[in-house]
């Protein structure tokens, strides 16, 4: 996993609340390999006509928004299912934090698997950014996750809230696997204690 | 004597293994159920040199890409569907993990199997690659979504990192009115709290209407909780439970059995013990229930009218319903019930198991359909149940197609699609645009208020069937 610090970046405003992963990323190209690459499928069906040429109005399809890693959502971003390949979609295309109001709850715990920051912010902060963004088109934001601080278009910084212990691992680029495996011998015990009493599991 | 707790506080307390300094708590896994969406998982422990750590608490069991037609691998015709499932078959015998297959009876939607085998069990923790795991819910136990990440890292290590959620109660007193089903209890819930009013939380439903549920309604319940943003929803295990639990093929037995039951007695939340937050609903208040947009929360009674955005005060909301309505093609004020439909879906994790199927039969009875019509049973157990008790001959002779299990058109990623444009009564759980199919417009109901729009061919308030007789 890549480490995330720090992005100085183009942020896309988007309005609707409610994005669920079926829209991040149509359940029929579930079936592909992490590694075949994802960018082009992100929000596919509101990004492409049948025929795949884009469609107009669509965010990402709106210069300068194309060259976004940072995405300023609305409320429940990426509710539904659990699908992990909302995060690639959205990491393989280029995103690496997405802002919202409040996000699916699984989708949230995914996102730090994988190098995605996401970020809440009050709900008015999340209305101004958009607004800015969306009058300064190819604005930056700035991220600092060490000082866990979003600089928006006009100046103004906020603090966002971020387990330790998530922080940590998203600055030092590992997953929780390996911090895991090194507490097996805990891990058994418990079991064993465990499984004395509740044999019939 | 220690402090109430909740049923939620009493599992998560029993599997906490460690805990980090940010009060992150590492949960034993007592069953992880494993899908034909696994692979990716699967291939990531292979990449990092590792092994699943527990077999024995591993199940596994295709259903998203398998096909409704036919009970071998040549019936699913697509080669990127057949290799999920093909997958699925080499991951688990590489890693001796026991897989209902496709030529097995006990095959069938992850969370009909869990139950009915008997491996969802009260004061368990449950997870599963899949967000519909609250499902589980309704045994008493723990259960819930988790992602491919996650899934790798329980399958290597048995365990899984979470944050304790908070605790929510959602109390449901009162006795439903006839032609009221379980569906339409979480679908009134969830219009009454919003598509994230569980976010955060762990739901309990509670309540004597809760109560009154047959386990089986409480299966129905529990899949929602996700709709309303919980990642878990359970009930209370009582003698319902104990009764469906009792017998099942990995239902503890003999001495054991007792045992389970001393401690699964003790689990039900203690009187005193707090919820972060309360929810009430008068269960007589609930009528049959359509949802009229794109989120599970546009639902209503199937008696009200399309509502008009403009008596919405909030500009966002309006918009937002607005543009529901566009993709739905609906008008407001139009009554609900003369919403005309093209196509009826009977299945789902939600609702594919006998008793939904057996309501569904009954007002099909004696009534032919009007418009294209598909049972798909939960698993093949399901559907030997339906076919000895002659409820496969009642669908088919009413026009119904009568499919093998699997999770079909709730997702159609096994290619049982909903067409562009057109609307479709179903039973399943979610009505997000382009979930049955680009396009599709979904309109969610009960299985009897399925099985009415079916034979009317439009959404139908089932209880004038019901009167009919
Ligand atoms: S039936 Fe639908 S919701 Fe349930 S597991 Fe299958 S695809 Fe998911």
């Amino acid at each position: 996993m890549e480490p995330f610090k720090h992005l100085d970046a183009v942020a896309a405003p988007m309005e609707a609340p409610n994005v669920d992963t079926d829209q991040i990323i149509p359940a029929r190209f579930l079936y592909r390999k992490r590694n075949e690459g994802w960018a082009h499928l992100l929000f596919h069906d509101l990004r492409f006509n049948d025929d795949k040429t884009p469609k107009d109005g669509f965010l990402l399809n709106t210069p300068p928004f194309g060259e976004a890693k940072i995405l300023v959502a609305d409320r429940n971003f990426a509710c539904g299912s659990s699908r992990e390949h909302a995060v690639w979609s959205l990491y393989d295309y280029g995103f690496r934090v997405v802002i919202a109001k409040s996000f699916g709850d699984i989708f949230f715990g995914n996102s730090f698997q994988n190098g995605l920051l996401p970020i809440v912010l009050p709900p008015e902060r999340v209305e101004a950014l958009r607004v800015a963004l969306a009058k300064e088109p190819g604005a930056h934001i700035v991220v600092d996750l060490e000082k866990q601080e979003v600089r928006g278009p006009d100046g103004k910084v906020d603090h966002f809230e971020i387990d330790p212990f998530r922080k940590e691992c998203l600055l030092a680029g590992t997953d929780d696997v390996t911090f895991t495996l090194s507490n097996l011998d805990r891990i058994a015990a418990f079991e064993k204690a465990y499984e004395q009493k509740l044999g019939w599991v | 004597m220690n402090a109430p707790a909740t049923l939620f506080d009493k599992i998560w307390s029993a599997h906490g293994i460690l805990s980090r300094p940010d009060g992150a708590t590492l949960l034993h896994i007592d069953r992880h159920l494993v899908h034909d969406g696994a692979s990716n998982a699967f291939r990531t422990l292979k990449e990092k040199g590792l092994t699943v750590r527990r077999p024995d608490r591993t199940f596994a069991t295709p259903d998203h890409y398998v096909s409704t037609l036919g009970r071998t691998l040549s019936s699913i015709n697509d080669p990127n569907r057949r290799g999920m499932v093909e997958d699925l078959e080499t991951h688990t015998r590489e890693s001796k993990v026991k897989m209902f297959g496709l030529s097995d009876k006990r095959q069938g939607i992850v969370h009909v199997v869990g139950p009915e085998q008997g491996l969802s069990q009260p004061g368990m923790i449950i997870v599963c690659g899949d967000s519909h795991t609250a499902t589980h819910g309704a045994m008493g136990a723990l259960a819930f979504g988790v992602g491919a990440s996650e899934v790798s890292h329980v399958l290597a290590t048995q365990t899984l990192w979470q944050r304790k959620p908070k605790n929510m109660r959602v109390t449901v007193d009162g006795t439903l009115a006839p032609g009221v089903v379980a569906k339409d209890v979480i679908l009134a819930i969830i219009a009454k709290i919003s598509a994230m009013g569980g976010t955060g939380h762990v739901i309990e439903y509670a309540g004597s209407a809760i109560r009154g549920l047959s386990v089986e309604g409480r299966l129905t319940v529990c899949n929602m909780s996700i709709e309303a943003g919980a990642r878990a929803g359970m009930v209370a295990p009582d003698d319902t439970t104990f009764e469906y639990l009792h017998g099942k093929p990995y239902a503890p037995k003999g001495a054991d059995w007792d045992k389970a039951l001393a401690l699964w007695s003790t689990l039900p939340t203690d009187d005193g013990a707090t919820f972060d937050r309360e929810v009430h609903l008068d269960a007589a208040e609930i009528a049959p229930m359509v949802t009229w947009g794109t989120s599970p929360e546009a639902a209503a009674p199937i008696t009200d009218r399309v509502p008009d955005p403009k008596d919405t005060a909030d500009a966002f909301r309006r918009d937002t319903m607005e543009r529901a309505l566009a993709y739905m093609d609906l008008k407001p004020g139009m009554p609900l019930s003369e919403i005309a439909v093209d196509r009826v879906f009977i299945g789902s994790c939600t609702n594919s198991r006998i008793e939904d199927l057996r309501a569904a039969a009954k007002v099909v009875k004696g009534r032919h359909t009007t418009i294209p019509a598909m049972v798909v049973p939960g698993s093949g157990l399901v559907k030997a149940q339906a076919e000895a008790e002659g409820l496969d001959a009642i669908f088919k002779t009413a026009g119904f197609e009568w499919r093998e299990a699997g999770c079909s058109m709730c997702v159609g990623m096994n290619g049982d699609l909903v067409a562009p444009g057109e609307r479709c009564a179903s039973t399943s759980n979610r009505n997000f645009v382009g979930r049955q199919g680009k396009g599709a417009r979904t309109h969610l109901v009960s299985p009897t208020m399925a099985a009415a729009a079916a034979v009317t061919g439009k959404l139908t308030d089932v209880r004038q069937l019901m009167a009919k007789g």
